[in-house]
Protein backbone atom coordinates (compact mmCIF):
# COMPACT_ATOMS: atom_id res chain seq x y z
CA UNK A 1 0.00 0.00 0.00
CA UNK A 2 2.88 2.57 1.39
CA UNK A 3 6.81 2.15 0.38
CA UNK A 4 7.76 3.03 3.38
CA UNK A 5 11.47 2.80 2.98
CA UNK A 6 14.34 3.89 0.68
CA UNK A 7 14.57 0.96 -2.08
CA UNK A 8 18.62 0.81 -2.09
CA UNK A 9 19.12 3.02 -4.76
CA UNK A 10 19.24 6.21 -3.08
CA UNK A 11 23.02 5.87 -2.44
CA UNK A 12 24.01 9.85 -3.14
CA UNK A 13 23.06 11.88 -0.43
CA UNK A 14 22.32 15.67 -0.98
CA UNK A 15 23.63 17.97 1.98
CA UNK A 16 21.80 21.15 2.27
CA UNK A 17 22.55 23.22 5.75
CA UNK A 18 20.01 25.91 5.92
CA UNK A 19 22.21 27.95 8.21
CA UNK A 20 23.94 28.82 4.80
CA UNK A 21 21.73 28.02 2.13
CA UNK A 22 18.51 30.54 1.75
CA UNK A 23 15.16 27.82 2.38
CA UNK A 24 13.90 28.92 -1.24
CA UNK A 25 16.95 27.53 -2.88
CA UNK A 26 16.74 23.88 -1.28
CA UNK A 27 12.78 24.45 -1.82
CA UNK A 28 13.53 24.88 -5.73
CA UNK A 29 15.99 22.45 -6.27
CA UNK A 30 13.31 20.20 -4.61
CA UNK A 31 10.70 21.22 -6.87
CA UNK A 32 13.43 21.14 -9.95
CA UNK A 33 14.03 17.09 -8.78
CA UNK A 34 13.11 14.91 -11.67
CA UNK A 35 11.95 11.49 -10.86
CA UNK A 36 14.72 10.12 -12.93
CA UNK A 37 16.87 12.16 -10.69
CA UNK A 38 14.71 11.39 -7.83
CA UNK A 39 17.93 8.48 -6.40
CA UNK A 40 19.93 10.14 -3.77
CA UNK A 41 18.94 11.12 -0.52
CA UNK A 42 18.27 14.77 0.51
CA UNK A 43 19.53 15.42 3.94
CA UNK A 44 18.62 18.82 5.80
CA UNK A 45 20.33 20.31 8.34
CA UNK A 46 19.62 22.94 11.14
CA UNK A 47 15.99 24.14 10.16
CA UNK A 48 15.22 25.65 13.36
CA UNK A 49 11.70 25.77 12.99
CA UNK A 50 12.07 27.72 9.69
CA UNK A 51 8.00 27.62 8.12
CA UNK A 52 7.60 25.97 5.10
CA UNK A 53 10.69 23.44 4.16
CA UNK A 54 10.27 20.52 1.94
CA UNK A 55 7.00 22.25 0.43
CA UNK A 56 5.05 20.88 -2.27
CA UNK A 57 7.74 17.60 -3.98
CA UNK A 58 6.17 15.73 -6.40
CA UNK A 59 8.84 13.19 -6.76
CA UNK A 60 9.86 10.48 -5.51
CA UNK A 61 12.90 11.63 -3.23
CA UNK A 62 13.59 10.67 0.42
CA UNK A 63 13.99 13.63 2.72
CA UNK A 64 15.63 13.93 5.86
CA UNK A 65 15.32 16.60 7.98
CA UNK A 66 17.35 16.97 10.83
CA UNK A 67 15.67 19.07 13.74
CA UNK A 68 12.56 20.85 14.38
CA UNK A 69 10.70 22.60 11.70
CA UNK A 70 7.80 25.11 11.33
CA UNK A 71 4.75 26.20 9.99
CA UNK A 72 3.39 23.18 6.90
CA UNK A 73 6.51 21.38 6.48
CA UNK A 74 6.25 19.02 3.97
CA UNK A 75 2.91 20.31 2.89
CA UNK A 76 1.28 19.46 -0.65
CA UNK A 77 3.29 16.52 -0.72
CA UNK A 78 3.52 14.64 -4.03
CA UNK A 79 5.42 10.52 -3.50
CA UNK A 80 8.01 11.80 -1.50
CA UNK A 81 9.52 10.14 1.61
CA UNK A 82 9.90 13.04 4.07
CA UNK A 83 11.20 12.49 7.76
CA UNK A 84 10.85 14.91 10.45
CA UNK A 85 13.71 14.16 12.85
CA UNK A 86 12.23 16.80 15.72
CA UNK A 87 9.03 18.35 16.29
CA UNK A 88 6.55 19.78 13.48
CA UNK A 89 5.01 23.18 13.66
CA UNK A 90 1.42 24.11 12.69
CA UNK A 91 0.01 22.00 9.53
CA UNK A 92 2.64 19.69 8.77
CA UNK A 93 1.64 17.81 5.82
CA UNK A 94 -1.39 20.07 5.14
CA UNK A 95 -2.94 18.86 2.11
CA UNK A 96 -0.54 16.35 1.26
CA UNK A 97 -1.78 13.97 -2.03
CA UNK A 98 0.87 11.28 -1.45
CA UNK A 99 4.16 9.62 0.06
CA UNK A 100 5.19 9.80 3.38
CA UNK A 101 5.65 12.20 5.99
CA UNK A 102 7.18 10.63 9.52
CA UNK A 103 7.36 13.21 12.10
CA UNK A 104 9.40 11.69 14.83
CA UNK A 105 8.83 13.58 17.66
CA UNK A 106 5.75 15.84 18.12
CA UNK A 107 3.19 17.89 15.93
CA UNK A 108 1.80 21.08 16.54
CA UNK A 109 -2.33 21.79 15.39
CA UNK A 110 -4.13 21.11 12.28
CA UNK A 111 -1.52 18.10 11.36
CA UNK A 112 -2.53 16.69 7.83
CA UNK A 113 -5.29 19.19 7.25
CA UNK A 114 -7.32 18.32 4.34
CA UNK A 115 -4.93 15.70 3.27
CA UNK A 116 -6.24 14.06 0.20
CA UNK A 117 -3.68 10.66 0.14
CA UNK A 118 -0.17 9.12 1.64
CA UNK A 119 0.73 8.18 5.05
CA UNK A 120 1.52 10.95 7.68
CA UNK A 121 2.54 9.14 10.68
CA UNK A 122 3.27 11.10 14.01
CA UNK A 123 5.46 9.19 16.53
CA UNK A 124 4.84 11.71 19.34
CA UNK A 125 1.29 13.11 20.00
CA UNK A 126 -0.44 15.31 17.81
CA UNK A 127 -2.18 18.88 19.16
CA UNK A 128 -5.54 20.39 18.32
CA UNK A 129 -7.87 19.61 15.20
CA UNK A 130 -5.53 16.56 13.76
CA UNK A 131 -6.87 15.38 10.32
CA UNK A 132 -8.98 18.35 10.23
CA UNK A 133 -11.16 18.07 7.03
CA UNK A 134 -9.33 14.98 5.85
CA UNK A 135 -9.96 14.28 2.20
CA UNK A 136 -8.16 10.57 1.57
CA UNK A 137 -4.63 10.98 3.68
CA UNK A 138 -4.15 8.14 6.33
CA UNK A 139 -2.65 9.45 9.07
CA UNK A 140 -1.14 7.04 12.60
CA UNK A 141 -0.59 9.08 15.62
CA UNK A 142 1.53 6.99 17.87
CA UNK A 143 0.30 9.19 20.84
CA UNK A 144 -2.57 11.54 21.75
CA UNK A 145 -4.63 13.62 19.47
CA UNK A 146 -5.82 17.39 20.87
CA UNK A 147 -9.32 18.40 20.80
CA UNK A 148 -11.68 18.50 17.90
CA UNK A 149 -9.59 16.17 15.77
CA UNK A 150 -10.91 14.58 12.42
CA UNK A 151 -13.33 17.95 12.55
CA UNK A 152 -15.25 17.39 9.03
CA UNK A 153 -13.38 14.63 7.89
CA UNK A 154 -14.32 14.00 4.60
CA UNK A 155 -12.50 10.33 3.44
CA UNK A 156 -9.25 9.01 5.13
CA UNK A 157 -8.31 7.47 7.99
CA UNK A 158 -7.48 8.77 11.72
CA UNK A 159 -5.80 6.19 13.66
CA UNK A 160 -4.72 7.51 17.23
CA UNK A 161 -2.99 4.72 19.81
CA UNK A 162 -3.11 6.95 22.92
CA UNK A 163 -6.19 9.68 23.64
CA UNK A 164 -8.11 11.99 21.91
CA UNK A 165 -9.28 15.66 22.99
CA UNK A 166 -12.75 17.35 22.97
CA UNK A 167 -15.41 16.77 20.06
CA UNK A 168 -13.48 14.15 18.43
CA UNK A 169 -14.58 13.45 14.50
CA UNK A 170 -17.38 16.87 14.95
CA UNK A 171 -19.21 16.80 12.29
CA UNK A 172 -17.63 13.78 10.51
CA UNK A 173 -18.36 12.63 6.74
CA UNK A 174 -17.02 9.40 6.04
CA UNK A 175 -13.87 9.44 7.30
CA UNK A 176 -13.32 6.55 9.52
CA UNK A 177 -11.46 6.70 13.52
CA UNK A 178 -9.52 4.13 14.98
CA UNK A 179 -9.32 4.85 18.74
CA UNK A 180 -7.20 2.99 21.38
CA UNK A 181 -7.54 5.23 24.21
CA UNK A 182 -10.36 7.18 25.59
CA UNK A 183 -12.19 10.34 24.09
CA UNK A 184 -12.48 13.88 26.63
CA UNK A 185 -16.43 13.79 24.68
CA UNK A 186 -17.25 12.54 20.88
CA UNK A 187 -18.14 16.03 18.45
CA UNK A 188 -21.52 16.30 17.24
CA UNK A 189 -22.87 13.56 14.89
CA UNK A 190 -19.59 10.64 15.67
CA UNK A 191 -20.45 7.56 17.05
CA UNK A 192 -19.11 4.63 17.49
CA UNK A 193 -19.09 1.66 15.06
CA UNK A 194 -18.66 -1.78 14.99
CA UNK A 195 -15.15 -3.42 14.42
CA UNK A 196 -15.93 -6.05 12.08
CA UNK A 197 -13.45 -8.59 10.34
CA UNK A 198 -12.30 -6.13 7.53
CA UNK A 199 -11.86 -3.19 9.70
CA UNK A 200 -9.18 -5.47 12.15
CA UNK A 201 -7.87 -6.25 8.75
CA UNK A 202 -7.39 -2.95 7.46
CA UNK A 203 -6.06 -1.72 10.62
CA UNK A 204 -3.75 -4.30 11.01
CA UNK A 205 -1.91 -3.70 7.54
CA UNK A 206 -2.42 -0.07 8.39
CA UNK A 207 -0.42 -0.25 11.57
CA UNK A 208 2.06 -2.10 10.26
CA UNK A 209 3.09 -0.07 7.48
CA UNK A 210 3.39 2.94 10.17
CA UNK A 211 5.54 0.61 12.08
CA UNK A 212 3.59 0.60 15.16
CA UNK A 213 3.63 -2.78 17.77
CA UNK A 214 -0.13 -2.39 18.41
CA UNK A 215 -3.30 -5.44 18.44
CA UNK A 216 -5.83 -3.55 16.52
CA UNK A 217 -8.55 -5.47 18.72
CA UNK A 218 -7.91 -2.94 21.37
CA UNK A 219 -9.10 -0.07 18.92
CA UNK A 220 -12.46 0.97 18.56
CA UNK A 221 -14.00 2.14 15.47
CA UNK A 222 -15.83 5.70 15.10
CA UNK A 223 -17.96 7.42 12.16
CA UNK A 224 -20.76 9.64 10.90
CA UNK A 225 -24.06 8.99 12.38
CA UNK A 226 -24.80 10.50 8.73
CA UNK A 227 -27.30 13.13 10.80
CA UNK A 228 -25.91 15.98 10.01
CA UNK A 229 -25.57 16.03 6.35
CA UNK A 230 -28.85 13.78 5.12
CA UNK A 231 -31.56 15.89 5.08
CA UNK A 232 -34.48 14.90 6.93
CA UNK A 233 -37.83 15.24 5.51
CA UNK A 234 -39.50 15.88 9.35
CA UNK A 235 -37.11 19.08 8.58
CA UNK A 236 -38.61 20.18 5.55
CA UNK A 237 -40.42 22.94 7.18
CA UNK A 238 -37.36 24.76 8.25
CA UNK A 239 -36.49 25.56 4.60
CA UNK A 240 -39.70 26.68 3.86
CA UNK B 1 -0.92 37.97 14.15
CA UNK B 2 1.78 39.53 16.65
CA UNK B 3 4.73 37.38 18.16
CA UNK B 4 5.33 36.65 21.73
CA UNK B 5 8.50 35.57 23.67
CA UNK B 6 9.12 35.25 27.23
CA UNK B 7 12.40 33.86 29.25
CA UNK B 8 13.24 33.56 32.78
CA UNK B 9 16.23 32.56 34.08
CA UNK B 10 16.77 29.77 36.71
CA UNK B 11 20.54 29.71 36.57
CA UNK B 12 22.43 32.80 38.26
CA UNK B 13 25.14 32.51 35.93
CA UNK B 14 23.00 33.76 32.78
CA UNK B 15 21.40 36.55 34.37
CA UNK B 16 24.36 38.89 32.83
CA UNK B 17 23.38 37.70 29.39
CA UNK B 18 19.06 38.06 29.94
CA UNK B 19 19.09 41.20 27.55
CA UNK B 20 21.58 38.90 24.89
CA UNK B 21 19.54 35.86 25.09
CA UNK B 22 16.15 37.79 24.56
CA UNK B 23 16.82 40.00 21.62
CA UNK B 24 16.94 37.36 19.31
CA UNK B 25 13.98 35.57 20.30
CA UNK B 26 11.90 38.89 19.68
CA UNK B 27 14.19 39.41 16.46
CA UNK B 28 13.13 36.11 15.34
CA UNK B 29 9.31 37.06 15.62
CA UNK B 30 9.17 40.27 13.58
CA UNK B 31 7.45 38.90 10.34
CA UNK B 32 4.18 37.96 13.21
CA UNK B 33 4.77 41.68 14.64
CA UNK B 34 6.44 44.32 12.06
CA UNK B 35 4.95 47.43 13.56
CA UNK B 36 5.91 48.02 16.57
CA UNK B 37 7.82 46.07 19.99
CA UNK B 38 8.19 46.30 23.72
CA UNK B 39 9.72 44.16 26.05
CA UNK B 40 9.75 44.16 29.91
CA UNK B 41 12.51 43.44 31.61
CA UNK B 42 12.70 42.51 35.28
CA UNK B 43 15.83 43.61 37.34
CA UNK B 44 17.46 45.29 39.94
CA UNK B 45 14.94 45.29 42.79
CA UNK B 46 14.33 48.51 44.04
CA UNK B 47 14.50 48.17 48.61
CA UNK B 48 10.70 49.59 49.75
CA UNK B 49 9.46 52.24 50.01
CA UNK B 50 11.73 53.03 46.65
CA UNK B 51 10.24 52.01 43.43
CA UNK B 52 11.44 52.35 40.19
CA UNK B 53 9.17 53.84 37.12
CA UNK B 54 9.51 54.07 33.26
CA UNK B 55 8.06 57.25 31.81
CA UNK B 56 7.64 57.78 28.12
CA UNK B 57 7.21 60.93 26.04
CA UNK B 58 6.20 61.40 21.96
CA UNK B 59 8.25 64.31 22.41
CA UNK B 60 11.96 64.04 22.08
CA UNK B 61 12.50 67.22 22.56
CA UNK B 62 11.14 66.56 26.28
CA UNK B 63 13.56 67.81 29.47
CA UNK B 64 13.70 65.07 31.68
CA UNK B 65 16.19 67.07 33.95
CA UNK B 66 13.61 69.99 34.41
CA UNK B 67 10.69 66.95 35.32
CA UNK B 68 13.28 65.69 37.64
CA UNK B 69 13.75 68.75 39.25
CA UNK B 70 10.39 69.54 39.87
CA UNK B 71 10.00 66.29 40.98
CA UNK B 72 13.02 66.40 43.38
CA UNK B 73 10.85 69.89 44.99
CA UNK B 74 7.44 67.92 45.61
CA UNK B 75 8.61 64.40 46.45
CA UNK B 76 12.03 63.22 46.79
CA UNK B 77 15.31 64.78 46.78
CA UNK B 78 16.91 61.67 45.73
CA UNK B 79 15.01 60.75 42.86
CA UNK B 80 17.14 60.16 39.79
CA UNK B 81 16.41 59.89 36.50
CA UNK B 82 18.31 57.48 33.45
CA UNK B 83 16.68 58.83 30.25
CA UNK B 84 17.16 55.75 27.52
CA UNK B 85 15.80 56.46 24.13
CA UNK B 86 12.53 59.09 24.34
CA UNK B 87 11.66 56.98 27.67
CA UNK B 88 13.12 57.70 31.64
CA UNK B 89 13.85 55.06 34.12
CA UNK B 90 12.89 57.10 37.43
CA UNK B 91 13.72 55.82 40.67
CA UNK B 92 12.27 57.32 43.82
CA UNK B 93 10.72 56.28 47.24
CA UNK B 94 7.16 56.98 47.28
CA UNK B 95 3.91 54.79 46.68
CA UNK B 96 2.23 54.37 43.03
CA UNK B 97 -0.38 56.55 43.66
CA UNK B 98 1.24 59.42 45.16
CA UNK B 99 4.42 59.22 42.65
CA UNK B 100 1.23 59.35 40.41
CA UNK B 101 -0.82 62.07 41.32
CA UNK B 102 2.52 64.25 41.90
CA UNK B 103 3.81 63.62 37.87
CA UNK B 104 0.27 65.03 36.88
CA UNK B 105 0.83 67.99 39.13
CA UNK B 106 4.52 68.87 37.99
CA UNK B 107 4.10 68.51 34.64
CA UNK B 108 1.13 71.40 34.87
CA UNK B 109 4.64 73.41 36.98
CA UNK B 110 7.10 72.80 34.94
CA UNK B 111 8.76 75.70 33.73
CA UNK B 112 9.01 75.61 30.00
CA UNK B 113 5.19 74.12 29.17
CA UNK B 114 5.66 71.02 26.93
CA UNK B 115 5.30 71.23 23.05
CA UNK B 116 2.83 68.29 23.57
CA UNK B 117 -0.34 69.37 25.56
CA UNK B 118 -1.87 66.38 25.90
CA UNK B 119 -0.15 63.51 27.33
CA UNK B 120 2.77 64.82 27.19
CA UNK B 121 4.63 62.12 29.64
CA UNK B 122 2.86 58.88 29.95
CA UNK B 123 3.82 55.92 32.51
CA UNK B 124 5.30 53.06 31.01
CA UNK B 125 5.76 50.91 33.87
CA UNK B 126 5.54 51.23 38.05
CA UNK B 127 6.81 48.72 40.55
CA UNK B 128 9.92 47.66 42.18
CA UNK B 129 11.47 45.05 39.62
CA UNK B 130 9.62 45.63 36.18
CA UNK B 131 10.97 48.04 33.16
CA UNK B 132 9.18 48.34 30.47
CA UNK B 133 10.63 49.78 27.26
CA UNK B 134 8.36 49.71 23.92
CA UNK B 135 8.06 51.71 20.91
CA UNK B 136 6.76 51.80 17.19
CA UNK B 137 8.81 50.47 14.60
CA UNK B 138 10.69 47.29 13.65
CA UNK B 139 11.38 44.94 16.18
CA UNK B 140 15.45 45.44 15.50
CA UNK B 141 15.03 49.01 15.78
CA UNK B 142 12.99 49.01 19.04
CA UNK B 143 15.77 46.47 20.14
CA UNK B 144 18.82 48.70 19.38
CA UNK B 145 17.31 52.24 20.66
CA UNK B 146 16.77 50.87 24.01
CA UNK B 147 20.45 48.49 24.12
CA UNK B 148 18.22 45.37 24.90
CA UNK B 149 21.34 43.25 24.17
CA UNK B 150 23.21 44.82 27.33
CA UNK B 151 20.77 44.47 29.94
CA UNK B 152 20.92 41.60 32.79
CA UNK B 153 17.84 40.85 34.31
CA UNK B 154 15.91 37.77 36.07
CA UNK B 155 12.97 36.82 33.12
CA UNK B 156 11.69 39.33 30.18
CA UNK B 157 8.52 39.28 28.26
CA UNK B 158 8.24 40.59 24.76
CA UNK B 159 6.32 41.56 22.21
CA UNK B 160 6.23 42.08 18.32
CA UNK B 161 2.99 43.58 17.18
CA UNK B 162 0.59 43.50 14.12
CA UNK B 163 -2.38 46.11 15.31
CA UNK B 164 -5.83 44.61 14.68
CA UNK B 165 -7.87 46.39 17.44
CA UNK B 166 -6.73 49.65 17.99
CA UNK B 167 -3.99 52.25 16.45
CA UNK B 168 -0.14 51.80 15.67
CA UNK B 169 1.37 54.31 18.63
CA UNK B 170 3.18 53.43 21.61
CA UNK B 171 0.19 53.68 23.99
CA UNK B 172 -1.24 50.96 22.02
CA UNK B 173 2.12 48.61 22.16
CA UNK B 174 2.89 45.80 24.04
CA UNK B 175 3.68 44.79 26.95
CA UNK B 176 0.56 46.46 28.45
CA UNK B 177 1.26 47.32 32.65
CA UNK B 178 -1.38 47.97 35.06
CA UNK B 179 1.60 48.49 37.87
CA UNK B 180 2.57 45.96 40.55
CA UNK B 181 5.20 45.24 38.57
CA UNK B 182 2.77 42.67 36.51
CA UNK B 183 2.62 43.02 32.38
CA UNK B 184 0.79 41.53 29.90
CA UNK B 185 1.64 40.29 26.61
CA UNK B 186 -0.92 39.01 24.11
CA UNK B 187 -1.31 37.02 20.53
CA UNK B 188 -4.71 37.31 19.91
CA UNK B 189 -8.01 39.57 19.80
CA UNK B 190 -10.77 39.88 22.53
CA UNK B 191 -14.55 40.01 21.39
CA UNK B 192 -16.03 40.75 24.54
CA UNK B 193 -13.65 43.65 25.51
CA UNK B 194 -15.87 46.89 25.53
CA UNK B 195 -18.28 44.98 27.67
CA UNK B 196 -15.70 44.00 30.10
CA UNK B 197 -13.89 47.59 30.10
CA UNK B 198 -17.38 49.07 31.11
CA UNK B 199 -17.56 46.20 33.96
CA UNK B 200 -13.57 47.26 35.08
CA UNK B 201 -14.58 50.69 35.07
CA UNK B 202 -17.39 50.36 37.48
CA UNK B 203 -14.74 48.46 39.73
CA UNK B 204 -12.67 51.52 40.05
CA UNK B 205 -10.03 50.84 36.62
CA UNK B 206 -8.99 53.47 34.85
CA UNK B 207 -7.58 53.05 30.90
CA UNK B 208 -5.56 55.06 29.10
CA UNK B 209 -6.42 53.30 25.42
CA UNK B 210 -8.89 51.72 23.40
CA UNK B 211 -6.44 48.13 23.35
CA UNK B 212 -8.04 45.27 24.16
CA UNK B 213 -5.07 43.61 25.67
CA UNK B 214 -5.36 46.42 28.21
CA UNK B 215 -8.45 45.23 29.56
CA UNK B 216 -7.02 41.99 29.99
CA UNK B 217 -4.24 43.40 31.77
CA UNK B 218 -6.62 45.60 34.33
CA UNK B 219 -8.47 42.24 34.59
CA UNK B 220 -5.76 40.39 35.85
CA UNK B 221 -4.81 43.18 37.77
CA UNK B 222 -8.30 43.99 39.39
CA UNK B 223 -8.31 39.80 40.63
CA UNK B 224 -4.92 40.68 41.76
CA UNK B 225 -6.03 43.23 44.22
CA UNK B 226 -9.11 41.55 44.81
CA UNK B 227 -6.49 38.62 46.61
CA UNK B 228 -6.70 35.91 43.91
CA UNK B 229 -3.42 33.98 43.29
CA UNK B 230 -2.15 34.41 39.98
CA UNK B 231 -3.57 31.05 39.04
CA UNK B 232 -6.67 31.89 40.19
CA UNK B 233 -7.16 34.60 38.07
CA UNK B 234 -6.17 32.56 35.34
CA UNK B 235 -8.85 30.51 35.66
CA UNK B 236 -11.48 32.42 36.05
CA UNK B 237 -10.20 34.61 32.85
CA UNK B 238 -10.76 31.25 31.52
CA UNK B 239 -14.55 32.30 31.87
CA UNK B 240 -14.64 35.87 31.75
CA UNK B 241 -12.05 36.62 28.76
CA UNK B 242 -14.33 35.88 25.48
CA UNK B 243 -11.91 35.44 21.83
CA UNK B 244 -8.40 34.30 20.85
CA UNK B 245 -5.47 34.80 23.37
CA UNK B 246 -2.21 33.25 24.19
CA UNK B 247 -1.12 35.33 27.31
CA UNK B 248 2.25 35.89 28.87
CA UNK B 249 2.08 37.73 31.84
CA UNK B 250 5.14 38.90 33.79
CA UNK B 251 5.35 39.23 37.64
CA UNK B 252 7.92 40.38 40.21
CA UNK B 253 8.64 36.59 40.56
CA UNK B 254 7.81 34.65 38.00
CA UNK B 255 5.87 34.09 34.73
CA UNK B 256 2.36 32.85 33.64
CA UNK B 257 1.35 31.83 30.37
CA UNK B 258 -2.54 30.68 29.31
CA UNK B 259 -3.93 30.31 25.99
CA UNK B 260 -8.09 30.14 25.21
CA UNK B 261 -9.75 26.98 24.94
CA UNK B 262 -9.70 27.03 21.63
CA UNK B 263 -6.01 27.26 21.18
CA UNK B 264 -6.09 28.61 17.53
CA UNK B 265 -2.84 31.25 18.80
CA UNK B 266 0.04 29.59 18.99
CA UNK B 267 2.72 28.78 21.42
CA UNK B 268 5.76 26.49 22.09
CA UNK B 269 7.71 26.22 25.11
CA UNK B 270 10.81 24.68 26.15
CA UNK B 271 12.49 24.42 29.40
CA UNK B 272 15.87 23.14 30.69
CA UNK B 273 17.44 23.16 34.15
CA UNK B 274 18.87 26.53 33.30
CA UNK B 275 15.71 28.25 31.63
CA UNK B 276 12.24 28.03 30.90
CA UNK B 277 11.16 29.77 27.23
CA UNK B 278 8.40 30.69 25.84
CA UNK B 279 7.68 32.01 22.22
CA UNK B 280 4.97 32.51 19.23
CA UNK B 281 7.18 29.92 16.94
CA UNK B 282 9.76 27.80 17.84
CA UNK B 283 12.24 29.69 15.75
CA UNK B 284 12.08 32.15 18.41
CA UNK B 285 13.57 29.13 20.75
CA UNK B 286 16.33 28.03 18.21
CA UNK B 287 19.04 29.53 19.28
CA UNK B 288 18.57 29.46 23.00
CA UNK B 289 21.90 27.62 24.60
CA UNK B 290 21.53 23.88 25.04
CA UNK B 291 17.91 24.20 23.36
CA UNK B 292 19.04 20.26 21.49
CA UNK B 293 18.77 19.19 24.85
CA UNK B 294 15.66 20.88 26.52
CA UNK B 295 12.21 19.59 27.33
CA UNK B 296 9.85 20.81 24.43
CA UNK B 297 6.24 21.07 24.25
CA UNK B 298 2.85 23.50 23.24
CA UNK B 299 1.26 24.16 26.26
CA UNK B 300 -2.37 22.87 26.23
CA UNK B 301 -5.37 24.96 25.67
CA UNK B 302 -7.17 26.40 28.78
CA UNK B 303 -4.32 25.47 30.94
CA UNK B 304 -2.10 27.88 33.49
CA UNK B 305 1.40 27.63 33.50
CA UNK B 306 3.20 29.39 36.19
CA UNK B 307 6.80 29.62 37.52
CA UNK B 308 8.27 31.31 39.99
CA UNK B 309 10.92 32.65 42.56
CA UNK B 310 12.43 34.39 40.26
CA UNK B 311 16.86 35.06 40.78
CA UNK B 312 16.94 37.93 42.66
CA UNK B 313 19.43 39.75 40.40
CA UNK B 314 21.47 42.78 42.23
CA UNK B 315 21.21 46.45 41.45
CA UNK B 316 23.60 47.18 38.39
CA UNK B 317 22.57 50.31 37.87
Amino acid sequence: MFRLHSDGNKTMERLFDLAETPLRELNQALHDCLPDDATSVWRIVNPKGEHAVACGIDTPAEVQIQGHVGYYCAGMNKQAHVIIHGNAGTGVAENMMSGLVRVKGNASQSAGATGHGGLLVIEGNAAARCGISLKGLHIVVHGSVGHMSGFMAQKGVLVVCGDAGHALGDSIYEAKIFLKGKADELGADCVEKNMAEEHLTFLAALLETAEVNEDPATFRRYGSARSLYNFDIDDADAFS
Amino acid sequence: MCGITGLFLKNRELTKDLGALFEPMLLQMSQRGPDSAGFAIYRDPTSAPRIKVVLQSSDPAFDWQELAAVLQASLDPDLTITPIHNHCLVLLAADEATFKQALAQSLKALPSPPALTRDPVNIVSIGRHIEIYKEVGTPQDVATCFGLSEMAGSHAIGHTRMATESAVTTAGSHPFSTGRDVCLVHNGSLSNHNWLRRNLISQGAVFTTDNDTEVAAQYFDIKLQQGASLEEAMTSALGDLDGFYTFCIGTSNGFAVLRDPIACKPAVMAETDDWVAIGSEFRALAELPDIGHAEIWEPEPAVPYLWENALDVPLAL
